[in-house]
């Protein structure tokens, strides 16, 4: 029996180059696309909305997250956006609509629970985290920039 | 132009929330998270601005425009209406975002069921 007498980083080397990395790759090759494709649609909605609306960039910018809100929450209930998480990964978590996503989907799941123990809450079992924290770190932030514009500015 | 530019950074944003999700074990909620607070951080620095004339909706659909709004809001807040701004800027901004997603995701509960997994 012949005995290979390694060092750690070579071990390491060698671990890597024998664990198949295909499915990494692959999932990140969908997190791309359908995250860029994600983002594309929100962009022709925008355009869509400017074509026919007189609306300014932001405003504009405010309907296009309500369109993809609605469109994920709709997808959410029928079924199709986890289908499509499960090939997209992060592709469908960092836009907008993972983030509606993350309110339909566990308040669908709990709505056996009622109307004010179980939708009501399940809403913000994620989004209720992500608004705390987008929320606080605005909060110190405005702090900062109210002390910087007010007194040295 | 624009359409390409807004795939290929929002392709890159969440392929980078792939490889920390396959890298570091993080959960979902905490990419979420990460995304918004990073967001308010670019925002606050003063780059989020340059980072949309770059990425268009690759940059303003993604959370990190979610985050970059709450922090826009609460420097347009302060401007107009002092430290009061501080409390109320944040939530003005997102309010579109975060009502549609409680109206919707609310609607959907009512009108479908749980799918068998």
């Amino acid at each position: 029996m012949q005995v290979i007498f390694l060092r750690s980083e070579d071990y390491a080397k060698l671990v890597e180059q024998k664990t198949p990395n295909s499915p990494m790759l692959k999932d990140c090759f969908f997190a791309f696309v359908i995250g860029g494709a994600i983002c594309c649609l929100g962009q022709g909605i925008k355009d869509l909305i400017l074509l026919f609306f007189e609306l300014d960039e932001e405003t504009a910018g405010t309907w296009t997250t309500i369109c993809l809100v609605f469109l994920s929450a709709l997808f959410t209930g029928i079924g199709w956006y986890d289908k499509l998480a499960k090939i997209g990964g992060a592709g469908t978590l960092v836009p907008v609509t993972g983030f509606a996503n993350a309110m339909a989907s566990p308040a669908i799941e709990f709505k056996k629970e009622g109307l004010v123990l179980g939708i009501g809450p399940k809403l913000f079992t994620v989004a209720g985290s992500v608004i705390v924290y987008g929320t606080v770190a605005a909060f110190f932030y405005g702090i900062i920039y109210y002390v910087v514009t007010t007194f040295f500015l | 132009m624009e359409y390409l530019s807004s795939f290929l950074f929002g392709g890159t944003l969440c392929l980078i929330g792939q490889i920390i999700i396959e890298k570091t074990k993080l959960t979902p909620a905490r990419i979420l998270v990460g995304y918004v607070v990073a967001g308010v951080l670019l925002s606050a620095i003063g780059v989020y601005d340059k980072i949309l004339e770059i990425g268009a909706s690759g940059a303003s659909v993604p959370l990190t425009g979610f985050g970059h709004i709450l922090a826009k809001a609460t420097r347009e807040a302060i401007d107009k209406d002092g430290p009061l701004g501080i409390f109320t800027g944040s939530l003005m901004g997102a309010a579109g975002g975060i009502e549609s997603a409680v109206i919707f995701s609310w609607l959907a509960a009512l009108l479908f069921r749980a799918k068998k997994k």
